[in-house]
């Protein structure tokens, strides 16, 4: 009998109470996901302030200080977009990647050659000079793009055709992107040796606000540029993709049964192909938006600075919508900026870390009623 | 060889019992795998635990293995009261399973995957020493392997070799065997019962689970059938009893419930199935050139014990499984090994076995759900985009016309109960206005009334001119809904019946013997 067989725990001393955890049948009210992901948002601050606290800093005044220093005036928040902007392509890169369940880890490669291609445009150069910034801008776009794309499509075409692992195959083509930039960039291009190419020409450069302080003076000295808005734009074509358009509606299915969607008559391996090069473009689009917007020159350092594992976080957090990825890319760049006048490195990677596990182990809340038990009352 | 048997059988009825279990009683959410089961095994001989899939039998068993633990009753191992919290106590105890699934590590030698998880040895790996004696134990019980064989490297029948080695030198007594022969050839049957055999001989005792009562006769002492979670025959002399009887009591009878069932007059041949053939997922031939028809208005029930290629059978009409020979007509065009989209547009439908994982996406909205066949379609595609609000018009109008109960079409459907969900997939389906409908268990662990609504809808389905195959298990459900039943067994379609009637020939095409030799058996299959 059950008796007996918990006789000899009974002898023991029991906790008085017990968790209890069942899977959940019913789908909880639409706030609970927002509140439990702001708690642990919350939770992995706390802990950061902790380890902060540890270091011998100041926990709160930290986080005032990272709040002051990404949103405190118009000049620091124009800070933050430009943070920001990389990120947001990356996590859009793996949002669309992951939504069809695969793992894309390679968006920071994706990145890195989408720069290159951009770059590849001015530096072979491909158009001369003086050619007018309509025709290079549009053109750097179309060559991050394609170049971006290709680092998706060959991961894609080795899962499609021969089940590579996507995981490993995307992650070791970041390390072949990265001594790829470095070869051209050492051996090819390099400005009198030093270890980066040539400054670009100025029409191939991306507008920035300060650019129409002659008209607006207020944008004096602000470096957000046209790479932002490009972004916004497409996190807005993304989200219609995804929920609006009928690829969209395969993606979520194939992310979900790739068996029903197979049955559906979707073409699974074809799709797989495709949506790691629209990853792999946006990714791209990026290092594009980073190399012309930003760095104005082609140089491996500021490009490997960890986008696109940073756009993992993002993607997660934002739980794979593209609309939300927008605020949680500026709340990341944010975090990047000022996190380097706390330490250059180590405790923002910290938080950013925390954030992540923090979130990822409330996924767990979402699945499952927790309710506690006494134990003594059950037998 | 039968004789012989017989002469075991009566001797071995005097030997001392080994295992005797007593008002089992073990539940899963939502079943009763087991309702006061009593078993009893005595040393020596070969007693086969009989029944359809989903009586009882591996469930039993994985309770005297200590892999489950009842809710209520008890377990005596020579006479002694035992209580397995775990495999390891019941092997102590010397009871050992061989699961239809093998445990081994593919990498590893045979000789390390015997010694696995033991304490001895302890550090210095002898193997030398240990493969001797295991080529030994082998040679002893007509388990002959190479102990140094990679596991990778052996063919099924020597991997099932090498679990009953394990269980054999974890000093096994009782080795209970689930459904043994699913995974040999013809050609190793006969080899595999001489080897329990001569572990008889040697004082063990086996308990073998099977549904094919060929072999029951050919190799048991004793039988003990099981039905629905209980037990309706008792350790019955192997040499005492017939297949028929056996057949009768696997299969049985409940309590008949008839629901309206509408004369309609067959129209167009609708599915034509001609000669397939067609392999299983091991690339072992599932189907063997399967032939049949239905028309249009007519429902044609499948009946057989799971795993005799019904799942490969709608497979392969459905377009998701190649088949190797012949050809599948659906209204009059080749179907056979074209994409599922192809079919699905010819007017096929199609309600698989797996509600959650074939016939639906857990984590999507019902919207989402019900949209899937037809979202390349206007109005709900409207172009490249979809149509949202005509995607939500259509899933409110189903979610209404087919009495689907969820909160909102937002909600995900792994929140819906299996009624439900198989209200969604029915929904999707039928509202295509179909010309064929496979469904495959369309019933299978559903409340009493959701089987009743599901039924309804296929018989409205018929009435509406819709061709149906009906894969089930169920009998009942067979004699309420069909026209005319064929059976399957092995791959091979065993005859066709028209009723219940004939529900002891149906027993025996079940389990093996084609229509024709029961027809001309004459007085002695009318029980």
């Amino acid at each position: 009998m059950s008796d007996s067989t918990a006789a000899p725990s009974s002898h023991r001393w029991r906790f008085p109470i017990r968790i209890n955890l069942e899977p959940r049948l019913k789908e909880p009210p639409t706030w609970y996901p927002i509140l439990i992901t702001l708690i642990a948002l919350v939770v992995a601050l706390v802990m950061g302030g902790i380890m902060i606290a540890f270091v011998g800093g100041d926990p709160i005044r930290s986080y005032l200080h990272i709040a002051q220093a990404s949103f405190g005036n118009i000049g620091v928040l124009s800070d933050t977009f430009v943070k920001a902007t990389p990120i947001l392509f990356t996590s859009l890169a793996c949002a669309i990647a992951f939504r069809m369940r695969l793992w894309n880890i390679g968006a920071e490669g994706q990145f890195i050659m989408g720069a290159f291609g951009a770059s590849a445009v001015v530096l072979t150069p491909l158009l001369p000079e003086n050619t007018s910034p309509w025709i290079f801008i549009p053109a750097m776009m179309l060559a991050g793009i394609i170049a971006g794309a290709l680092w998706g499509f060959i991961p894609g075409f080795l899962k499609a055709r021969y089940n590579v692992n996507e995981i490993i195959s995307t992650l070791m083509m970041n390390y072949i992107a990265l001594s790829w930039v470095n070869f051209w960039v050492f051996a090819v291009w390099t400005e009198g040796g030093f270890q980066m190419s040539r400054k670009f020409p100025t029409a191939a450069w991306l507008p920035r606000l300060l650019d129409y302080a002659k008209m607006a003076p207020v944008l004096r000295g602000l470096t957000t540029h046209l790479g932002f808005v490009i972004g916004v734009v497409a996190a807005i074509i993304l989200w219609f993709i995804i929920f609006r358009s009928r690829w969209g509606y395969e993606i979520r299915l194939m992310g979900d049964n790739p068996r029903a969607a197979q049955y559906a008559g979707i073409n699974i391996a074809r799709n797989t192909i495709l949506v790691m090069m629209v990853s792999g473009a946006l990714a791209g689009l990026g290092g594009m938006s980073e190399v012309t917007g930003v760095i104005h020159r082609l140089q491996s350092a500021p490009l490997a600075a960890g986008y696109g594992f940073t756009g993992i976080i993002v993607a997660w957090l934002s739980r794979l919508n593209p609309l939300v990825i927008i605020l949680v890319s500026i709340l990341f760049g944010a975090l990047l900026l000022a996190g380097r006048e706390i330490q250059p490195s180590g405790v923002p990677k910290m938080i950013q870390g925390m954030i992540l596990v923090c979130l990822i182990a409330s996924d767990f809340f979402l699945r499952y009623n927790i309710s506690i038990v006494r134990t003594g009352k059950e037998a | 060889m039968t004789n012989e048997m017989t002469k075991a059988s009566i001797k071995e009825t005097s030997q001392p019992l080994m295992v005797e279990m007593r008002g089992i009683i073990k539940r899963f959410p939502g079943v009763l795998a087991n309702d006061h089961v009593d078993f009893d095994l005595r040393q020596g001989e070969i007693h086969t635990l009989l029944g359809e899939n989903g009586a009882g039998k591996s469930t039993l068993m994985n309770v005297l293995a200590g892999l489950y633990r009842q809710e209520s009753g008890t377990i005596y191992v020579k006479g002694r009261e035992v209580d397995f919290s775990s495999p390891r106590d019941a092997i102590n105890a010397g009871i050992g399973m061989v699961h239809q699934h093998f445990m081994l590590v593919p990498s590893q030698t045979v000789t390390e995957n015997i010694l696995l998880g033991l304490d001895k040895p302890r550090f210095r790996m002898n193997l030398a020493e240990y493969d001797q004696i295991i080529a030994d134990l082998g040679k002893r019980f007509g388990l002959e392997v190479d102990p140094k064989a990679k596991i990778w490297q052996l063919s099924v029948g020597e991997q099932q070799r090498v679990e009953l080695l394990k269980m054999l030198y974890r000093g096994a007594q009782v080795l209970i065997l689930d459904e043994p022969t699913a995974v040999l050839a013809p050609v190793e049957i006969e080899g595999f019962f001489q080897t329990l055999r001569s572990m008889v001989k040697e004082g063990k005792s086996v308990i073998f689970i099977s549904h094919k009562l060929q072999e029951v006769m050919d190799v048991s002492d004793r039988v003990t059938v099981m039905r629905k979670g209980k037990v309706t025959a008792p350790g019955l002399i192997t040499s005492q009893t017939t297949r028929q009887e056996l057949a009768h009591q696997m299969v049985g009878r409940d309590v008949v419930f008839h629901i309206d069932k509408k004369p309609v007059v067959p129209g167009e041949v609708v599915l034509k199935v001609e000669d397939i053939k067609c392999e299983n997922d091991k690339g072992l031939p599932a189907l063997n050139s399967v032939s049949f028809e239905i028309r249009s208005g007519e429902i044609l029930g499948l009946a057989g014990v799971a795993g005799n290629g019904q799942r490969e059978l709608a497979q392969v009409i459905t377009g998701m499984r190649k088949c190797t020979n012949g050809t599948v007509w659906l209204s009059g065009e080749e179907i056979c090994n074209h994409p599922a989209s192809f079919s699905i547009q010819r007017g096929l439908a199609y309600v698989p076995e797996d509600r959650t994982h074939e016939g639906s996406s857990p984590n999507l909205s019902i919207t989402d759900n019900v949209i899937m066949k037809n979202y390349r379609k206007h109005p709900i595609s409207n172009g490249w985009m979809l149509n949202v609000s005509e995607a939500v018009n259509f899933a409110e109008e189903l979610k209404n016309a087919y009495n689907i109960i969820a909160p909102s079409i937002k909600t995900p459907v792994r929140m819906l109960s299996g009624g439900n969900l198989q209200r969604v997939i029915l929904a999707r389906e039928i509202s295509g206005k179909p010309a064929l409908i496979v469904a495959v268990q369309p019933t299978r662990g559903l409340d009493v009334g959701a089987i009743e609504g599901v039924q309804r809808l296929l018989l409205a389905q018929r009435e509406a001119g819709s061709a149906i195959l009906l894969v089930s298990e169920e009998l009942e459900e067979l004699f309420a809904l069909s026209d005319r039943i064929a059976v399957i067994y092995e791959g091979n379609l065993m005859g066709e019946v028209h009723g219940e009637n004939d529900l002891d020939a149906i027993g025996l095409m079940m389990t093996g013997t084609p229509l024709e030799q029961i027809r001309k058996g004459g007085t002695e299959t009318n029980v």
